[in-house]
């Protein structure tokens, strides 16, 4: 395997995921574009945070980057390498750096199974290395997320949410990892347990040179952990660029209505309320031109019609008229 | 007149020798017009404590309290029927998942004039543009081609505009929302919280907000209850509360906000898990996560102290500067 140090960890390219839907007998059948066109760079020890709502088409990307599903079209790079002309044994190889942590711990854990065999599942599979090793591997991670050696016999039932969601965190490391995808890692656990396993990630993070890939809908939390944000919105980008640049800049209409949704504590943090009206359109029916166009304070004739791309900006990258030809609202 | 008071509200579930208090002696008021936010982590009592409001804790549960005068009637003391009366038209209550708590066999007219039926009657022409003019009032569009849809064919945003609109279908003057937004998107959950607000200011209604969101509250609510493993820790004025916390857990909590922290790399995080059922420590429930506990704090429970307008239940609670009095 070659690496090629100064390209990007992961590299996508136009990825798209369509699943044909079955219209049964009186329907036509139908194509829903859960990812149409997704690309981004992920360097080294960084965090890039996608957001969006539900249906958004984020964790769509979560399992085409795990491999657990292939993608319809596009590329996808890992240190250089397209994953995706790989034979089947050397795909194999690549997707060991490349894991996930799922969204819900009372749901990824396996109830039947104890701790250790949880954790040494992957190198059972993976590598051939002793019974032996893989026990001390395993204590050796439990450590590492805050569990104790005591822990290794236990069943997933008799840990608490935010112990579940480290335990997966384990065994998203057990192989050692170059990138992990989280898929809202916190959503499921309480305020002060979620500030526990964010400590928890951001230490590995530095510990273990991970990158990872987060994934969200809490834009308070992407705001701590993200170095990139992408925000996505019915299975496209529509902002990408640096978190900071985002956050104090927003520059997408739609980026700008997320960001003034989200409840504040602090009333100087927060911002004008932009009220989105109507809800998410269906990606089985996706609105012509631009798909925020029916909700969008500013849309115009042009945005019925054609289609944004994501170009950039004054900073990262956006897709939307207003913004491409700096429309002037009074 | 306060609209609800509650003193010394307990429920018990489990044996009578050795029972598990979800609710440990809560006591506070709700007055019309006012939006009171109650939160907490999961298994605090937030959702027990109201839920026995309505009287919806059956068998096994045991529900005891000093009093819990609703527009100064004593609801324990009247009979089942009479408290039905009151229940789902007085008081109404909106649930936590609008997609499970919908009754996904019948239709949204059918549900919506359930309720009426049963406490106004009238006649079903009368009960059917009544519930047109719900649907219009909670913001759905084209209302009468919604009347024979069933839940599965609404959005989760829908949904809980069809839960409201049942919860107001009696015009109640006291309305519990348990998590109204938890299970929908930030964009929605906006919507879904100004058209409870207006609704709220229209009608002058008492609002109590049921949410672990902390600044949701922060924005919505006038007064604030905190609560930890099934007590009241710290009540007060919203805006007060939220940045001179007096308890030592509203501090951890608001600390642990990703919110709080900007700036820096670590966020500061409560160290261990809310008490579950057969863990429950003596002394200070709070007492083994506390940075400032003292032997006191181990051995003995604090009382909840303080006059009507910010209480607080801790042996050294916290000054402007956010560090114990001793």
């Amino acid at each position: 395997m070659s690496s090629n140090s100064s390209a990007p960890l992961l590299e996508v390219e136009g990825l798209k995921k369509h699943y044909d839907v079955k219209g049964g007998l009186f329907k036509p059948d139908a194509t829903v574009k859960a990812m149409d066109g997704v690309s981004f760079k992920l360097e080294r020890g960084k965090t890039l945070a996608v957001v969006g709502e539900s249906g958004c088409g984020k964790s769509t990307l979560a399992r085409v980057l795990t491999m657990i599903e292939t993608p319809t079209d596009g590329a996808l790079r890992f240190d250089g390498e397209d994953i995706l002309s790989l034979g089947k044994d050397a795909a194999k190889v690549l997707r060991q750096k490349i894991q996930i942590i799922f969204q819900n711990p009372y749901g990824s854990l396996n109830p039947r199974k104890k701790v250790g065999s949880i954790l040494e599942e992957p190198l059972i599979i993976n590598t051939d290395i002793s019974k032996e090793d893989r026990k001390q591997k395993s204590l050796a991670i439990l450590q590492k997320v805050g569990l104790r050696p005591e822990h290794y016999d236990r069943y997933p039932h008799m840990f608490s949410g935010g112990q579940r969601q480290r335990i997966a965190i384990a065994r998203s490391l057990m192989l050692d990892p170059k990138v992990v995808v989280a898929d809202e890692p916190v959503s499921a656990l309480d305020v002060s347990v979620q500030a526990q396993v964010l400590n928890l990630m951001m230490d590995l993070q530095q510990d273990m040179g991970l990158s990872y890939v987060f994934i969200s809908h809490d834009l308070s939390v992407v705001e701590h952990i993200a170095d990139d944000v992408m925000v996505m919105y019915l299975g496209k980008a529509v902002e990408y660029g640096r978190s900071e640049d985002v956050f104090s800049n927003p520059q997408h209409p739609y980026t700008q209505a997320l960001l003034s949704s989200t409840p504040r504590l602090n009333p100087e943090h927060r911002r004008e309320k932009i009220k989105l009206e109507g809800e998410l359109p269906s990606p089985l029916n996706p609105p012509s031109g631009c798909a925020f166009h029916a909700r969008c304070r500013f849309a115009r004739d042009q945005c019925h019609k054609e289609q944004p791309q994501l170009l950039d900006a004054k900073s990262g990258k956006v897709a939307c008229f207003a913004v491409e030809q700096a429309w002037s609202f009074d | 007149m306060e609209l609800l008071e509650v003193k010394n509200l307990c429920v018990e579930f489990g044996s009578e020798e050795n029972p598990f208090r979800a609710v440990d002696q809560v006591g506070y008021t709700v007055s019309r017009g006012e939006v009171v936010g109650i939160v907490g982590e999961s298994g605090s009592g937030k959702s027990v404590s109201s839920l026995s409001i309505m009287g919806l804790i059956d068998y096994p549960g045991r529900v005891t309290a000093d009093s819990m005068l609703f527009n100064g009637q004593d609801l324990q003391k009247l009979s089942d029927k009479e408290r039905r009366k009151i229940t789902g038209a007085d008081i109404a209550m909106i649930f936590q998942e609008p997609m499970s708590s919908l009754n996904p066999c019948y239709t949204v007219e059918f549900q919506i004039s359930e309720a009426l039926k049963i406490h106004q009657g009238g006649t079903r022409k009368w009960r059917r543009e009544r519930v047109i003019e719900l649907l219009e009032q909670v913001g759905i569009p084209d209302p009468k081609s919604r009347l024979s849809n069933y839940p599965h064919q609404l959005s989760g945003g829908m949904s809980q505009r069809v839960m409201i609109a049942m919860a107001i279908a009696c015009e109640p003057i006291l309305l519990i929302a348990d998590e109204p937004t938890t299970a929908l998107d930030v964009t929605i959950q906006a919507q879904i919280m100004d058209l409870l607000l207006d609704l709220q200011k229209q009608k002058n209604m008492g609002l109590v907000l049921i949410t672990h969101d902390l600044a949701l509250v922060a924005e919505a609510a006038d007064r604030v209850i905190v609560m930890y493993a099934g007590q009241v820790v710290e009540s007060g004025p919203a805006e007060e509360l939220f940045s001179t916390p007096k308890h030592p857990y509203t501090q951890a909590l608001l600390r642990s906000l990703p919110e709080s922290s900007v700036g820096q790399d670590r966020l500061d995080a409560l160290p261990g898990v809310v008490p579950g059922a057969f863990d429950r420590p003596t002394g200070c429930m709070l007492s083994p996560r506390c940075a400032y506990a003292t032997e006191r704090c181990h051995n003995e429970q604090p009382h909840i102290q303080g006059d009507k307008i910010r209480q607080v239940r801790c042996f050294t609670p916290l000054d402007a500067n956010g560090e114990p009095v001793q």
